[in-house]
């Protein structure tokens, strides 16, 4: 894999912006720029600063630079036996490890092994004054200091810009199957909250279209008795299909209308709306296809515990996350302001206000 | 014992009268629930690590959340510093009081108010134990995974402040990866939501912020922790070695191979003697070092995982045991969760350290520590989460022997500055509190320092949560810095120095 440190450039490109009071607008391979409010300043491209800074499989922590190619470091961690347990989903071929973390994307493995937060481990960023920090480390346990690795995961760059990044990886699993079943929406809920209650093997857990899907990892011997365990039919293509939903390149995904990501608790009941829903992550993650309105969509959700996204076909300027407390704005500005006082890193990127 | 003081920089002054602030907290407490005489205090004085402590000026002892926030906002509005308490079992000091603050003690929030298995979560108060949750999640055939070895008596609130781990981190993470929502107060007196009953929540994660926070950013007074499903089978093997450096390889082996153990921890030859003195869980007291190697999961996933690991272990030279019961099993734990304790029947007093190295120096990090102890004439007993790379070095002192507690503080503070030149940290899992505070100035660049100094104003502008913990000011390490040239290298060589 070619290498190739920018931290000089992207840092004097930041140190002129911070001077200028000029925004910037962070992109690398541009495979997920659907993704938060549409902005318009000028762009800075961090996909020229990439490569693998450090591999240790043994130690079960990779790191590299953000514009490292997603697809590159899964080549390399394969290699290893190894991988990204929270299957990050790529959306393009030019997907970037930096993108991956500052959308904090999680694919559908994530209930079941961890989210992209919890396996960062350490990050060195470019503030928002132009100053380079490292926060975390490549061990697996270190309280020295806030969490401030963790914050950057989700971020969407609007606190800092990340140069390089370490994450906890695992191993590979021995053996893979994908069962199914057809039930009715609701028995799928109850059957989902079911199996998780009952610590099986399971690595994947959702429903579409009258199909509850599940997928077993482990040792072969482990996986086999788990079949004969829980019955249902053996899909052919397992591989393919949980591939075609971490992309959402199954038929669901395929729409012109607003699709929601709605996070809600795994037994959260059933929501009636005028829409179609895809429910993965054991029930946790709700995808909506609708046409209602957002504000509508929003209550619904913070109702059920959880939080909405408007995640593809918003409209410019349109606010598309759950909108905060009070108080848990006024944090959020103060972070804000703390990392990057000039608001110049990918201003309004998350929320209309700052 | 070593009173401890805020550095100088790090003080809050204020000219509030003790009565003064009685007479306002009495409108809102009941009068035993706030303590101010010497003799009430003095159970105060100290945490989990016994060697500083500090009488507080005032200890109060709400027990909802409206009294908590009425508590802040008026400490807020007098400028009066506040500290907070569990259960007082952390070992880096973050909850040593402050002799003209408050110590907000959480104990009375010690109830379990729902557990909910089908979304297998628990939403319990502060002060609950971590073993209660547990315990009170049994029934459901679940349970909370983080397992501090304090576990019977440290609460989760303060295992949420300090990020706690224990022996099963690295399959099953630490605190951070295990709870979902806080309700905290904020230094104004305003009660915050912070996370979601989903998998995560809108925004920034403030949820990873404050974990970890010790105490610096607000005060915790809900917490909602994943449960998980009891697994159906777990087995433990004991591996004895001749020598440390290929238990240490037989780690990297067994991790090379794909396993993740529930727990992988090591016990050096000191520890092991002390432990099987104390508890007789039948550990190998000839053995140079002993692994703990724990499997967890569906029956037929523990069968071949164990297979494998066993063959792993004896390629590199062990002798191995499986427990072959669950009674058997849980000796073999009791020997570890019991080590500290164990010391300390062998010791008069004793100093845990708590860095974190990237395993592959864990050879080279030994050897150092053992040229350590022979060169200050104090014996160091290795405990160690290997599977995560987290040391608890054990130095063994006598404190009433003249000038031997700085001899350990010393030796201890070396041990960390060895773990941060291998890359590592100077604290795992028990936080940086007062304990750690200077060998912060090591590990973090003055820029870094800063931007922690910044975060905790988002939240606390006054910055009455807590001072004189975790995060150093500038002017400490400037000071720590001339005691501590290293190489002849200055840190924070930008600072002028006095």
């Amino acid at each position: 894999m070619n290498s190739s440190n920018q931290e000089p450039t992207i840092q004097a490109s930041v140190k002129e912006a911070y001077e200028e009071k000029s925004a910037l607008r962070i992109i690398a391979g541009n495979s997920k720029s659907f993704y938060g409010r549409q902005i318009q300043q000028q762009s800075l491209d961090v996909s020229i600063h990439h490569g693998i800074v450090n591999y240790h499989p043994s130690e079960l922590v990779v790191t590299a630079r953000s514009g490292t190619s997603l697809t590159e470091l899964q080549t390399l961690l394969a290699e290893q036996g190894q991988m990204l347990a929270f299957e990050p989903p790529h959306f393009s071929e030019t997907a970037t490890l930096g993108g991956t973390i500052a959308c904090g994307f999680s694919g559908p493995r994530r209930p079941f092994t961890g989210s992209a937060r919890d396996f960062m481990l350490g990050c060195k960023i470019l503030t928002g004054r132009g100053e380079i920090l490292s926060f975390g480390g490549e061990v697996m346990k270190n309280v020295a200091g806030y969490d401030v690795s963790r914050l950057m995961v989700g971020a969407l760059g609007t606190l800092g810009i990340l140069l390089e990044i370490s994450l906890k990886v695992l191993p590979l699993p021995e053996c893979e199957t994908t069962i199914f079943f057809q039930l009715e929406e609701q028995q799928a809920i109850e059957t989902m909250a079911d199996f998780q209650l009952q610590g099986r093997l399971i690595s994947g857990l959702c429903f579409d279209e009258g199909i509850l899907y599940v997928r077993l990892s482990g040792s072969e011997k482990a996986v086999i008795s788990e079949i004969n365990n829980l019955g249902g039919e053996k899909l052919k293509n397992s591989k393919a299909f949980w591939q075609n939903l971490r992309e959402q390149q199954l038929e669901f995904f395929q729409t012109q209308k607003k699709l929601w990501r709605i996070s809600v608790p795994p037994a959260a009941p059933i929501v009636n709306v005028d829409g179609e829903w895809f429910y993965d992550w054991g029930g946790a993650l709700r995808w909506l296809k609708t046409n209602c309105d957002d504000a509508e969509v929003f209550d619904m959700a913070q109702q059920t515990n959880g939080h909405a996204v408007l995640f593809r076909n918003s409209g410019i300027a349109e606010d598309i996350f759950q909108p905060l407390s009070a108080g848990v704005r006024l944090i959020h500005q103060n972070l804000k302001r703390a990392f990057d006082p000039a608001n110049i890193l990918n201003p309004n990127k998350m929320y209309s206000d700052w | 014992m070593i009173t401890i003081s805020p550095h100088a920089s790090e003080k809050i002054h204020h000219q509030v009268i003790k009565k003064k602030l009685t007479k306002l907290f009495r409108q809102i407490l009941p009068d035993p629930s706030i303590l101010t005489e010497q003799e009430q205090l003095v159970p105060y004085q100290c945490d989990g690590l016994s060697a500083y402590q500090c009488t507080p000026w005032i200890v109060v002892l709400p027990n909802n959340i409206k009294q908590v926030q009425k508590i802040l906002h008026i400490c807020y509005e007098q400028g009066v510093p506040v500290v907070a308490r569990g259960a007082g079992t952390g070992l880096s000091g973050g909850a040593i009081p402050l002799n003209n603050g408050v110590l907000l003690v959480l104990a009375k929030f010690n109830e379990i108010l729902q557990i909910d298995k089908k979304n297998r979560i628990a939403i319990v108060q502060p002060g609950v134990r971590n073993l209660a949750i547990s315990q009170a999640a049994v029934k459901h055939g679940l349970y909370y995974a983080p397992d501090p070895s304090s576990q019977i008596a440290c609460s989760i609130g303060g295992n949420v402040a300090e990020n706690a781990g224990g022996v099963h981190c690295l399959k099953y993470g630490l605190t951070t990866h295990n709870i979902l929502r806080l309700k905290i107060v904020t230094m104004q007196g305003e009660l915050l939501t912070i996370g979601s009953h989903a998998l995560d929540c809108s925004g920034y994660d403030l949820l990873a912020l404050m974990t970890g926070s010790e105490g610096m950013l607000g005060i915790i007074v809900e917490v909602t922790v994943k449960l998980l499903p009891i697994p159906e089978a777990a087995q433990v093997i004991l591996a004895a070695f001749p020598d440390i450096a290929n238990a240490g390889e037989a780690v990297a082996g067994i991790i090379a191979k794909g396993l993740i153990p529930a727990g992988l921890e090591m016990m050096d030859n000191a520890a092991i003697r002390a432990a099987e003195d104390f508890v007789h869980a039948g550990y190998p007291v000839d053995a140079e070092v002993i692994l703990l190697c724990e499997l967890d999961g569906t029956a037929d996933q523990v069968a071949d995982e164990l297979k494998k690991a066993r063959e792993i272990l004896e390629s590199f030279g062990a002798k191995v045991r499986v427990a072959l019961s669950e009674a058997e099993r849980q000796k073999m734990w009791a020997g570890r969760k019991a080590a500290f304790p164990a010391v300390g029947r062998i010791s008069p007093d004793y100093y845990c350290m708590d860095g974190t190295i990237p395993r592959r120096h864990l050879a080279k990090v030994l050897q150092g520590i053992s040229d350590l102890s022979t060169k200050y004439g104090l014996v160091v007993a290795n405990v160690f989460h290997a599977g995560d790379g987290n040391l608890h070095p054990l130095i063994l002192y006598n404190a009433e022997n003249f000038g031997e507690l700085e001899k350990a503080e010393q030796l201890g503070s070396d041990i960390l500055e060895l773990s941060v030149e291998v890359g590592g940290t100077i604290t795992g899992e028990h936080g940086v509190g007062v304990e750690k505070i200077n060998q912060m100035c090591f590990q973090f660049s003055s820029e870094e320092i800063d931007c922690f100094h910044a975060v905790k104003y988002a939240f606390d502008e006054k910055g009455l949560l807590n001072p004189g913990k975790a995060v150093p000011t500038l002017n400490r390490c400037a000071e720590f810095g001339k005691l501590h040239v290293h190489h002849g290298k200055l840190p924070h060589k930008e600072l002028e120095r006095f």
